[in-house]
């Protein structure tokens, strides 16, 4: 069966939402969790926190050249998203060292960003 | 000392510690908070406890565990709560907490100016509305810059601890970029930008004898240290009695701290001989060198001048240029100085200062007036302009 990855874009306040609005977000993602489950198409999926914890890591001079991590997501344009990868680390600095080896960080750059860890 | 002098130095070490048990930083903020509100009502100085550090560490865990309580909604904070019940949740490894905080402050995943306003914060005790006049910031964002970068460290997870001795040539030197920008604050703050309660440059000299302290094999600390004490020691010479800049070559030697010179200089003599040299031992070298010179003239221009060379090397930029030229006319004439000038080019008003300067020693009045026109069309605090107006003046009655 042919894979597809769907990417959310959603607006960003400068305040985090009220547990009002987040609870009724949530009611409709469960609600849309409930029923691709259940035909059988969700294959994984993750919430990200929002994109003022992200780090971007680029790796000076390519494959084991300098990494460089800066603050914050990945703003320009000359490079497209062209995949991604879920890490399984126990804290940042381990996820920049795995992100660094991904040879996307070598030629582009590898945006890390936490997933929400809903407990 | 006075109770709130207490507080807020202890404060820092007990911070350092309540992260580590919390993993939250605003967590353990508030939780200290509370129990610095329990210790100004019962405290007084003939009462203070014998270990007020670990009588607040002890109050603000309670304190902490109760927050955690009345906010657990998920079961993610009752977890979280029962690790804080727990001792030790995060291996001690010996280090001193307060090394692990200055570590997680200057963390590479954090831009670099929160670095600084989160070390002050955190390390320093200064509050939002201090750190906002330092960065000449309404206090409003300086507190919304403060609550990202703490909750970038929170759901990303930057770790709380001390790196490993080969990822220490990665990560000390935003460490002592950090340190140094604390330190650099004060030091323009005493020409006159900004009302501070605490004085930043003796903060940033704190935290160099802390990182020394807690680092003991990394000469660049030293450097820092040394850099800062032997700058520092020079403050009363530095502005005159109108509030404009002194330049070294006229100021008054008698007001230098000479205690603080020779601990400046024994500092860097023990730091440099461990043969790891770095631009921090390099600029405390050339400090002390000026800090030991009996007048200008006497200065021993040619180490001053070998030392530049090596900076520039190390670490090139303009400020450094400027710096390397005046102490090359000293040795080699204006004209070597104004060769090294040539091809830069900035409008930072001490570079064109330092032209005019090399032209006025030239005899060639014309040429100096207008670098020193150009030096003042550019942004710069009152006391170097005064500088710069108060040269004006006296080449153009010259």
């Amino acid at each position: 069966m042919p894979r597809y990855a769907a990417l959310i874009y959603s607006a960003e306040g400068d305040a985090p939402p009220s547990q009002e609005e987040w609870d009724a977000v949530m009611v409709d993602y469960n609600e849309f969790g409930e029923k691709a489950g259940a035909a059988g198409v969700v294959a994984g999926g993750e919430a990200l926190h929002e994109t003022s914890t992200a780090t971007t890591v680029h790796v000076e001079g390519g494959k084991g050249g300098k990494m460089i991590a800066v603050d914050g997501p990945y703003a320009e344009t000359k490079e497209a998203l062209g995949g991604f990868y879920l890490l399984d680390c126990a804290d940042l600095d381990e996820a920049l060292a795995w992100a660094a080896q991904i040879p996307g960080a070598w030629h582009g750059h590898v945006e890390v960003r936490p997933c929400i860890d809903f407990g | 000392m006075n109770l709130e002098e207490t507080i807020r130095i202890e404060g820092g070490r007990v911070l350092a510690t309540l992260i580590r048990f919390t993993g939250d930083i605003h967590l353990a903020e508030d939780a200290l908070q509370d129990a610095v509100v329990v210790a100004l009502a019962t405290w007084t100085s003939d009462t203070m406890p014998e270990n007020p550090a670990a009588w607040l560490t002890t109050t603000a865990r309670r304190k902490a565990l109760d927050r955690l309580r009345r906010e657990s909604k998920r079961s993610v904070k009752e977890e979280e709560a029962i690790r804080l019940l727990d001792e030790a949740p995060l291996p001690d490894d010996g280090r001193d907490d307060r090394l692990r905080l200055v570590f997680t402050c200057s963390h590479p995943a954090i831009d670099p100016t929160s670095r600084v306003a989160l070390s002050l914060k955190t390390v320093c005790g200064l509050n939002a509305e201090e750190i906002a006049a330092v960065f000449l910031v309404k206090t409003g964002t300086m507190r919304q810059r403060l609550t990202r970068a703490k909750k970038k460290i929170k759901e990303a997870r930057i770790p709380y601890r001390v790196p490993e001795e080969h990822e220490l040539p990665d990560r000390l030197p935003a460490v002592l970029a950090t340190v140094n920008a604390v330190f650099t604050a004060g030091h323009h703050a005493a020409q006159g930008s900004y009302d501070s309660r605490v004085d930043l440059a003796e903060e940033g000299i704190r935290l160099a004898r802390l990182l020394v302290e807690l680092m003991p094999d990394e000469p660049e600390c030293q450097g820092l240290l040394a850099l800062f004490l032997a700058t520092h020691a020079r403050r009363k010479a530095r502005t005159g009695p109108d509030g404009a800049m002194v330049l070294l070559a006229d100021q008054d030697r008698s007001l230098w701290d000479h205690a603080a010179i020779a601990e400046a200089s024994g500092i860097i003599d023990r730091a440099l001989r461990r043969r790891r040299s770095g631009p921090f031992q390099v600029q405390a070298a050339v400090a002390v060198l000026h800090g030991l010179a009996p007048s200008y003239e006497r200065t021993d221009w040619p180490q001053v001048v070998e030392l530049y060379r090596a900076l520039e090397e190390l670490q090139p930029s303009i400020v450094v240029r400027v710096n390397r030229a005046v102490a090359e006319a000293e040795v080699a004439g204006p004209c070597t100085a104004l060769e090294l000038l040539e091809d830069i080019e900035s409008d930072w008003h001490f570079l064109w200062a330092a032209r005019a300067e090399m032209y006025r020693r030239l005899e060639r009045p014309d040429e100096s007036r207008r670098c020193l026109h150009r030096a003042l069309s550019a942004e710069m605090n009152e006391s170097d302009r005064s500088l710069l107006e108060q040269r004006l003046a006296v080449l153009l009655v010259g």
